[in-house]
C-alpha cells in the first residue's frame, strides 16, 4: 500500500476481497510498538515488571490498533479488530493461571520430590510417622494409598450403579411407567450433578453418624469417604455412559434381535461392546474428577500419619486433605538445626518451609495422577473405538 | 450363563416356540437397571432425609444453643448464625461470575469463531485441563503464589476507587456497617480477602461457562452466519448480530451453572479467605467474610452434637440454594434445546 | 423337520401406540418361495414384514393383534417367546448393518456367539464357509475373514448380513428393501442370491422396485393407504405373473402401470 495517498482514498482504492485488509506486518509492528511504549512508561514511573509491561502493552495495543485501523479502514473494521484482540486476550487470560499453576507445582513440587530429604524420591516411598516440627522428611505414601483406595471403592459403588442407570435410561425407559420413572431419574441426575461437594461430605457423615452409637460420633473411616464421593461420581458416570449408549445405532440392536439374541445379551454383547471405548473414557474422566475432591474427605475420613489399608476401620490420609493440612500448618519453627524422629530415632535437618514444600510436592503427585488418568482416557477413546477397517 | 442358555437352546430347537417363564438373564438385567434407577431416587431422598434429620436438633434448640459456636454472640439464633455466611457465599460467587463471564465468552468465541479450525480442538483441550486441576491445588496456588502478587493491585484500587467520595451505596444498612464501596475500607497484608478468593473461584468456573457457551455458539445456524458475511459484515458484526442473539439463553444457562459451582466450592475459599461473619461489602478487607461451604469445612473438626447439627443445617441451606440455581439453569438449557 | 408349512396370517391389526398402521391383513405365504410386498411409501408393507418375526414390537409402544401361524403355531400367543420366533425367522435390513466390533468371520458367527453358545472351531469354520458360500460371498472374502466387516463394500456388507442371517439356519428370511442402498451390479448379485435361497428358505421381500418384484418373486402382495393418517390395507395378493399382467383391483393396476406412487 502506498503511504502517500490519503487514508480515505486508500480504503476505497485498495479493497481486496479478503476481510483482513491491513497487512499482518502492520499489526505485529503495532504490538511491538505498544510493548516498547508500555516498558518506557513503566520505567519512567519506576515500576517496571514483566507482568506490568504485558498488561499495559496489551491495553495500549488495543488503543493503538483501534486508532490506526479507524484511520486506515474505517469505524466498522476498527471495531472488528479490537474485538479480535479482545477475544485473543480473553484466551490468554485463561491460559495464564493454568500455565502459572502448572509451572509452580512442577518447579516447587519437583524440587521437593527429588530433594535429598532424606533421599531423592523418598517423598513417594515414606509416610509421615514420627515427622514432627520442621523435620525436612516425610512423604505421601500413606496419602497416595488412601486416595487410591477410597477412589477405588467409590468406583466400585458408582460404576455399576451409574452404568445400570444409563442402561435403564437408554434401553428400558421407553414406555409407560418406566418412561415416567426415566424422566424422574434424568431430572434427579441433573440435581445430583449440582450437589456441592461439601454437602456430599455432610451426607456421608450424617448417613453413618445416624447408625453409629451416640458416644462414637467422632468415628471416621475410609468407606464414609467413598460413599460421599460416589454421590459426586454417579451423575458423571450416568451422563457420559448415557450419551455413549445413545450413540450406538438402533440398527445394531435390531440386527442382534433379528438373530434371536435376547435383550440382555444384545445389551452386553452388542451395545456395551460397541460403546466400550466411550464408556471407559467417560468412567476414567469421572475417576479423574473425584480423585481430587477435598471437601467431602475433610469431613468423612480425617487425617492420620501412617498407612491404613482398612477401609472400614479408622481414619485415612488422602492426597487432597494432606495438601490442605500441610498448607494450613504454614511455616514450621526451627529451634534446633536437627529434628529427631521419636519413633525410629532417625535425625533430619530442620527446615522452616518444610510443610509448604510438602504441600507442593503432594500437589505435584496429585496432578500427575489426574493427568495420567486424563491421558489414559484420551488414549482409550483414540485407540479402542470400533475400527471401520477402511 | 452359558449353561442355562445351552439348555434353553436344546428346548427351543424342538418344535415349540413357547417357554414357561422369562429368560433369567433378561429378568436379571431389567431388575438391575430399574433397580439402579430407583436407587437414584432413594439416594437423593436419603440426602434430603439425613441432612434434615441431623439438623433437627439445631432447629429445635435454636433458642438455647449451648455449643461453642453460639458462645461468641449474646442474641444467637439460627438465622443470625447462617445469614452472614449466605451473604459471603453469594457475594463471592457473584464477584467470581462478574469476572469469569466476560472472559469465558471471549474464550468461547475465540474457539468457536476466531481460532483456525485445526487449532480449535487443541484449545478446547487446554480449557478442559483447567477443569481437571483439583480445587485444592487451586487453593494452594492461590494462597501461596497469587495472593502476594495481587497486593499492589489492591493497594492501587483501594487508593483510587476506594476513596471515591460519591460512590453510590447500593444496598442499605444490612447489619454491621454502612455499605459504601467495594474497594473502600482498610486492606492489610496478607491479602486473604474476598477479592482474592473470588479471583480463584473465577478461574475455577471459567471452564464450565466456556464449555457450555462454546457448544451454543457452535450451533449457530451456519446459513445465517454466511448470509451476514455475504452482506459484507465484519466478523465482529456477525458475532454481534447472529451469534450472540442466538446463544443468549445458552449463555445465561452456562452462567447459572457456573454460579451453582461457585456457590458450592469449598477449597478455594477455605484456603484463601481469612474468615469473618459480617455483611460488609468491602471486598478488600481481611476477616470480614466467609462462605457456607468453607465454614463447614473449617469448623467440622471441632464440632459435635448440636454444633454439628448447626453446620449440617447450613449445609442444607446451601443444598437448597444450589438446587434452585441449578434447576433454573437446567430449565433454561432444556428450553433452549442446547446440550450441555 | 417335517415338510414346510405355509405362514398363515389371519386378521392382523398392527399399531404404533394408539395409531392403527395396518388393518386386517389375512394372507397365506407359501413355503420355499419368494413373496414380494409392494406399495407406495408409508403403506405399511415394512411394518407388516416386521410383524412376521415380532421385530415390530422392538419400537416403543408398537404392538400387533391377530394371529400369525408359523408351522401351525401362533407366534402372537402370549406364551411365545419372541426371541425363539426370531431364531426361526431371520431378517435382512434396508441398510447393511454388520457389527462394527466384529471381523467378517465373527459377523457370520454372530448368531451363535452372541447367544453364548459353544461351538468347536471345526464346526465354526464349516458354518462360516457354508453360510458365506450360501450368500455368494465366500470367494471374495475367504482370504480376509479376520478383517473388520465394516471394511467391505455396501453390496458385500449386505451379503454378509444375509450370510449372518442364514448361519442361524432359520426357516424364513425376511428382507426389508435389501437393495435400496445398493448399486445395480450389487443389486443383481443379491437378486441372483434370492433365487438360490428359495430352494431352502421361505423368503418375504419388501421392495420399492417393481421390476425387482417381478424378477425375483413367485407371489406378490400389494399394500395401499387411502390417505395420510389412515391405516394401510393389503389390497391384492396373487401370483406375480398375474399381478403384473392382469391385476383384479383397479388400485393395483394404477400402481403397477405407474399412475401413482
Amino acid at each position: 500500500m502506498s503511504t502517500t495517498t490519503s487514508p480515505e482514498s486508500t480504503a476505497q482504492a485498495v479493497r481486496p476481497t479478503d476481510e483482513r485488509r491491513l497487512p499482518i506486518l502492520h499489526l505485529i509492528a503495532m504490538g511491538a510498538v505498544a510493548l516498547v511504549l508500555a516498558a518506557v512508561i513503566l520505567a519512567v514511573l519506576g515500576t517496571l515488571s514483566v507482568a506490568g509491561v504485558l498488561i499495559l502493552g496489551y491495553v495500549l495495543h488495543l488503543v493503538l490498533a483501534y486508532v490506526y485501523s479507524r484511520i486506515r479502514e474505517g469505524r466498522r473494521w476498527a471495531a472488528d479488530r479490537v474485538m479480535s484482540l479482545a477475544v485473543i486476550g480473553a484466551f490468554a487470560i485463561a491460559m495464564f493461571p493454568l500455565l502459572s499453576l502448572l509451572w509452580e507445582v512442577v518447579i516447587r513440587g519437583g524440587a521437593r520430590v527429588v530433594a535429598a530429604s532424606p533421599t531423592p524420591f523418598a517423598f513417594w516411598t515414606s509416610d509421615m510417622s514420627g515427622i514432627i516440627g520442621g523435620a525436612d522428611a516425610g512423604g505421601v505414601l500413606h496419602a497416595t494409598i488412601g486416595t487410591l483406595l477410597i477412589t477405588l471403592w467409590a468406583s466400585i459403588i458408582s460404576i455399576p450403579v451409574g452404568l445400570f442407570t444409563a442402561i435403564f435410561l437408554v434401553e428400558y425407559a421407553d414406555t409407560g411407567w418406566r418412561r415416567t420413572l426415566g424422566k424422574g431419574v434424568t431430572f434427579l441426575i441433573d440435581v445430583m450433578t449440582g450437589i456441592p461437594s461439601i454437602v456430599a461430605g455432610l451426607f456421608g457423615l450424617a448417613l453413618f453418624l445416624t447408625f453409629m452409637p451416640a458416644d462414637d460420633q467422632s468415628m471416621r473411616m475410609g468407606i464414609m469417604g467413598s460413599v460421599a464421593l460416589s454421590l459426586l461420581m454417579i451423575p458423571t458416570v450416568v451422563r457420559s455412559s448415557e450419551e455413549m449408549l445413545r450413540l450406538v445405532p438402533m440398527d445394531l440392536r435390531e440386527a442382534a434381535y433379528a438373530l434371536g439374541v435376547p435383550k440382555w445379551l444384545t445389551i452386553v454383547r452388542v451395545v456395551l461392546r460397541t460403546a466400550i471405548a466411550g464408556l471407559t473414557t467417560g468412567v476414567t474422566l469421572a475417576i479423574a474428577r473425584v480423585i481430587g475432591e477435598t471437601a467431602p474427605l475433610l469431613l468423612t475420613v480425617g487425617m492420620v500419619t501412617g498407612i491404613n489399608w482398612n477401609m472400614f476401620d479408622g481414619r485415612m490420609a488422602t492426597l487432597p486433605t494432606f495438601i490442605n493440612q500441610q498448607y494450613r500448618s504454614g511455616s514450621a519453627t526451627c529451634l534446633n538445626e536437627q529434628v529427631t524422629n521419636p519413633i525410629n530415632g532417625e535425625v533430619y535437618a530442620c527446615s522452616v518451609s518444610t510443610n509448604i514444600d510438602r504441600a507442593w510436592a503432594a500437589a505435584l503427585t496429585l496432578i500427575i495422577i489426574v493427568m495420567v488418568l486424563n491421558v489414559v482416557a484420551r488414549l482409550i477413546s483414540h485407540y479402542f473405538s470400533p475400527k471401520t477397517g477402511r | 450363563m452359558s449353561t442355562t442358555d445351552a439348555a434353553e437352546e436344546s428346548s427351543s430347537s424342538a418344535s415349540t416356540l413357547r417357554r414357561g417363564g422369562r429368560r433369567f438373564g433378561d429378568s436379571l438385567f431389567s431388575v438391575l437397571s430399574i433397580g439402579s434407577g430407583l436407587l437414584i431416587f432413594l439416594t437423593l431422598a436419603a440426602v434430603a432425609i439425613f441432612l434434615t434429620n441431623e439438623s433437627v436438633p439445631a432447629l429445635l434448640a435454636s433458642e438455647e444453643l449451648a455449643g461453642f459456636l453460639s458462645n461468641a454472640e449474646p442474641d444467637f439464633s439460627l438465622i443470625s448464625y447462617t445469614a452472614p455466611y449466605i451473604f459471603g457465599t453469594i457475594l463471592a460467587a457473584a464477584l467470581a461470575l462478574a469476572m469469569a463471564i466476560p472472559v469465558s465468552l471471549g474464550i468461547a468465541l475465540f474457539i468457536s469463531h476466531y481460532a483456525p479450525r485445526r487449532m480449535a480442538a487443541g484449545l478446547g483441550y487446554m480449557i478442559d485441563l483447567l477443569a481437571a486441576v483439583p480445587s485444592v491445588v487451586y487453593g494452594l496456588w492461590g494462597g501461596i503464589w497469587l495472593v502476594p502478587k495481587l497486593e499492589p493491585l489492591y493497594t492501587l484500587l483501594n487508593e483510587t476507587l476506594g476513596t471515591f467520595p460519591t460512590w453510590p451505596g447500593f444496598v442499605p444498612w444490612v447489619g454491621g456497617e454502612p455499605v459504601v464501596a467495594l474497594f473502600a475500607g482498610d486492606p492489610t497484608a496478607p491479602m486473604n480477602n474476598l477479592a482474592s478468593a473470588s479471583i480463584v473461584l473465577a478461574v475455577m468456573v471459567l471452564p464450565i461457562i466456556t464449555a457450555v457457551s462454546r457448544e451454543v455458539f457452535l450451533q449457530t445456524p451456519r446459513l445465517q452466519e454466511e448470509a451476514a458475511l455475504a452482506l459484507g459484515a465484519t466478523r465482529f458484526e456477525v458475532v454481534k448480530t447472529v451469534v450472540l442473539p442466538f446463544g443468549r439463553s445458552g449463555v445465561v444457562a452456562a452462567s447459572m451453572l457456573g454460579l451453582g459451582r461457585a456457590l458450592g466450592e469449598t477449597m478455594a475459599v477455605l484456603m484463601i479467605l481469612a474468615p469473618g461473619a459480617t455483611f460488609s461489602f468491602h471486598i478488600l478487607e481481611v476477616g470480614r467474610h466467609q462462605s457456607i461451604a468453607a465454614n463447614i469445612a473449617s469448623r467440622q473438626a471441632e464440632a459435635s452434637g448440636v454444633d454439628m447439627s448447626l453446620l449440617i443445617f447450613t449445609g442444607l441451606v446451601l443444598f437448597v440454594l444450589t438446587f434452585i440455581i441449578n434447576a433454573i439453569a437446567r430449565w433454561i438449557v432444556a428450553r433452549s434445546g442446547v446440550k450441555s | 423337520m417335517a415338510a414346510p408349512q405355509p405362514i398363515n396370517v389371519d386378521s392382523l391389526n398392527i399399531y404404533y401406540g394408539d395409531f392403527l398402521a395396518v388393518e386386517d391383513v389375512t394372507v397365506q405365504i407359501e413355503p420355499r418361495s419368494v413373496t414380494a410386498l409392494i406399495g407406495p411409501s408409508g403403506c405399511g408393507k415394512s411394518t407388516f414384514l416386521r410383524t412376521l418375526n415380532r421385530m415390530h414390537e422392538v419400537i416403543p409402544g408398537a404392538y400387533a393383534e391377530g394371529t400369525v401361524e408359523i408351522d401351525g403355531e401362533n407366534i402372537y400367543h402370549p406364551k411365545v417367546d419372541p426371541v425363539n420366533v426370531r431364531r426361526r425367522v431371520g431378517m435382512v435390513f434396508q441398510k447393511a448393518n454388520p457389527f462394527p466390533t466384529m471381523s467378517i468371520r465373527d459377523n457370520v458367527l454372530a448368531g451363535v456367539k452372541l447367544n453364548n453358545r459353544r461351538i468347536s472351531k471345526k464346526d465354526a469354520d464349516e458354518l462360516v464357509e457354508t453360510s458365506l458360500k450360501g450368500a455368494n460371498l465366500w470367494e471374495e472374502v475367504k482370504d480376509r475373514l479376520d478383517k473388520p466387516g465394516m471394511g467391505l463394500s455396501g453390496g458385500q456388507q449386505q451379503r454378509l448380513c444375509i450370510a449372518r442371517t442364514i448361519a442361524v439356519r432359520p426357516e424364513v428370511v425376511l428382507m426389508d428393501e435389501p437393495c435400496s442402498a445398493l448399486d445395480p451390479i450389487s443389486t443383481l448379485a443379491i437378486e441372483d442370491l434370492i433365487h438360490e435361497l428359495k430352494e431352502s428358505y421361505t423368503i418375504v421381500i419388501v421392495t420399492h422396485n417393481m421390476q425387482q418384484a417381478s424378477r425375483v418373486s413367485d407371489r406378490t402382495g400389494f399394500f395401499n393407504i387411502a390417505g395420510t393418517g389412515k391405516p394401510g390395507h393389503l389390497i391384492e395378493f396373487d401370483d406375480t405373473q398375474k399381478m403384473f399382467t392382469n391385476p383384479e383391483n383397479k388400485q393395483t393396476e394404477d400402481y403397477i402401470s405407474g399412475r401413482f406412487g
